[in-house]
């Protein structure tokens, strides 16, 4: 049984469409790439497996229980997993307060958060930026604490956004080195959007490209760059398509 | 030439009339202003407790008809006093729908009508600074897991310094407030006269150097409240001072 599966997705704000009929199953333990170019809907695609926005059609279900339920049961979901935003979107705290805020929401006793915190800052190499105000990091730290909040959690499902498109090379190292090793050691499946191949191919097992809402090729990550079944893949992969 | 001269005599001696009063500890003086900061304090706090909740419900939540209540509360925070004192009048008189609790001349009635006034400040303010947050930030509550009531502390630490910003504005307002005060409270000496009534009825009665120290009093009073919120302000600004119950510090749990 696939941990998130997607039926006939869609998702329109007014009369725009920006996710179309969307299939699509994520399988435990697997890390998906979703590739395309700006606007074809990748972060309504992660917020809609994020459970933070609702399908306009179809259904989206997660470990086989159907998101089709109340603000409560939703909640409780959302709890089994995480989400990177582009921008990291830290609150007003210090860099090891915001770390704890999801052991916090999840009823976390104080011994098992301070545990917690202090493995992810040591993993994503914040141990010294633990009392910064987060507003003071740069980008890259923002977004490095921003994962480690995501991570600090142990979810079954980490949905990335774009989680590097503002790090430096080191930065955005250490956050590709923590999401393999949360994959392989904790077995968290893993959707990452991203606009560049290489991290796809660093990463992924699979990639998906999404143009203009609907998702027109899923392969294993090497095959999808290596020889493209779709011409709209292929052109963006080739570097023709913006 | 002769009367601005006099004009400044007046000023002059206001100020040492002030300094005169407040070195000698006049118990009328300060028993006015003890009022004005009962009075002005209370409609704030009130005005705070109600404003600061409708506000940040008014900003989170969608609903129907949110825009023009919207339009509303800043329209209100530009509320005329004396309409305010004349409704208020009205409401109160003996034969008014609320004449039956006796509140009019009150000290009470003189916070009524400040935290009508008051209320729309805090709420506006409020409304103006949780809109503001990035909504990512809300969204990143929503994706940790946070109930609602966690979301809105995490919301109202957000605009913690909006959120002082609205009671330092509702003070202001509250203790400069003088035409529906005296209209519902009735300027009674010992009672419910307090700084700005006071200060009216000294212009009136041709005593410009006592009405200026009690203007150089009010005036200080404004002072020393701003200067003690701004410094409040700027001490949640700077530092992490986030201690609702949902986030718990490590590090205080350490030192604990």
């Amino acid at each position: 049984m696939p941990l998130v599966e997607m039926v006939n997705v869609s998702k329109s704000y007014g009369t725009r469409a920006v996710v179309k009929h969307v299939g699509l199953k994520l399988e435990e333990g697997m890390i998906l790439a979703l590739m395309g170019p700006n606007g074809s809907g990748k972060t309504t695609l992660i917020k809609l497996a994020a459970l933070l926005t609702r399908p306009s059609e179809g259904s989206i279900i997660f470990d086989g229980v159907n998101t089709e339920c109340g603000d409560g049961k939703l909640r409780q979901l959302r709890r089994r997993m995480s989400v990177v935003f582009q921008r990291p979107a830290l609150f007003d705290v210090s860099v090891e307060d915001n770390v704890s805020v999801g052991l916090s929401t999840r009823g976390n006793d104080e011994e098992r958060i301070r545990t917690k915190v202090e493995d992810v800052l040591t993993r994503m190499e914040l141990t010294d930026l633990r009392g910064r105000r987060a507003r003071t990091l740069s980008g890259g730290e923002a977004q490095r604490v921003s994962v480690a909040r995501a991570l600090a959690t142990e979810p079954e499902l980490l949905l990335l956004d774009e989680p590097t498109a503002s790090s430096d090379p080191r930065n955005a190292s250490i956050i590709e080195r923590s999401v393999v090793e949360s994959n392989a050691n904790k077995g968290t499946t893993v959707l990452i959007a991203t606009h560049n191949p290489h991290q796809a191919k660093r990463l992924a097992t699979e990639t998906a490209f999404l143009f203009e809402g609907e998702i027109v090729e899923r392969q294993s990550t090497g095959a999808l760059f290596e020889s493209p079944k779709d011409e709209r893949t292929a052109a963006y992969v080739s570097g023709r398509m913006a | 030439m002769r009367g601005a001269l006099s004009g400044w005599d007046v000023i002059i001696s206001g100020v040492a009339k002030a300094v005169q009063l407040i070195l000698s500890g006049d118990p009328t003086v300060l028993q006015i202003t003890f009022l004005s900061i009962v009075v002005s304090g209370t409609a704030t706090l009130l005005g705070a407790l109600i404003g600061i909740p409708l506000g940040t419900v008014t900003s989170l939540k969608q609903f129907k008809g949110k825009s023009a209540v919207v339009q509303v509360v800043n329209t209100l925070t530009g509320l005329p006093p004396v309409v305010v004192g004349l409704v208020l009048y009205l409401v109160l008189s003996n034969s008014g729908p609320l004449g039956f609790l006796r509140l009019l001349y009150t000290p009470q009635a003189m916070m009524l009508a400040q935290l009508v006034m008051v209320m729309p400040i805090t709420m506006s303010i409020t409304i103006s600074s949780v809109s503001a947050i990035d909504p990512d930030v809300r969204e990143a509550a929503m994706s940790l897991g946070a109930s609602p009531l966690d979301e809105t502390l995490i919301m109202l630490n957000e605009a913690r310094v909006g959120l002082l910003t609205s009671v330092v504005v509702g003070f202001g307002s509250a203790i400069s407030e003088v035409g529906a005060i005296m209209m519902v409270g009735g300027n009674l000496l010992g009672y419910t006269r307090v700084l700005t009534g006071a200060i009216v009825l000294l212009t009136n009665q041709g005593e410009f150097a006592e009405a200026i120290a009690l203007g150089i009093i009010l005036l200080s009073l404004a002072f020393v409240v701003n200067i003690l919120l701004t410094i409040l302000r700027s001490k949640f600004a700077g530092t992490s001072s986030y201690t609702a119950s949902i986030l718990v510090s490590p590090a205080e749990s350490r030192s604990a």
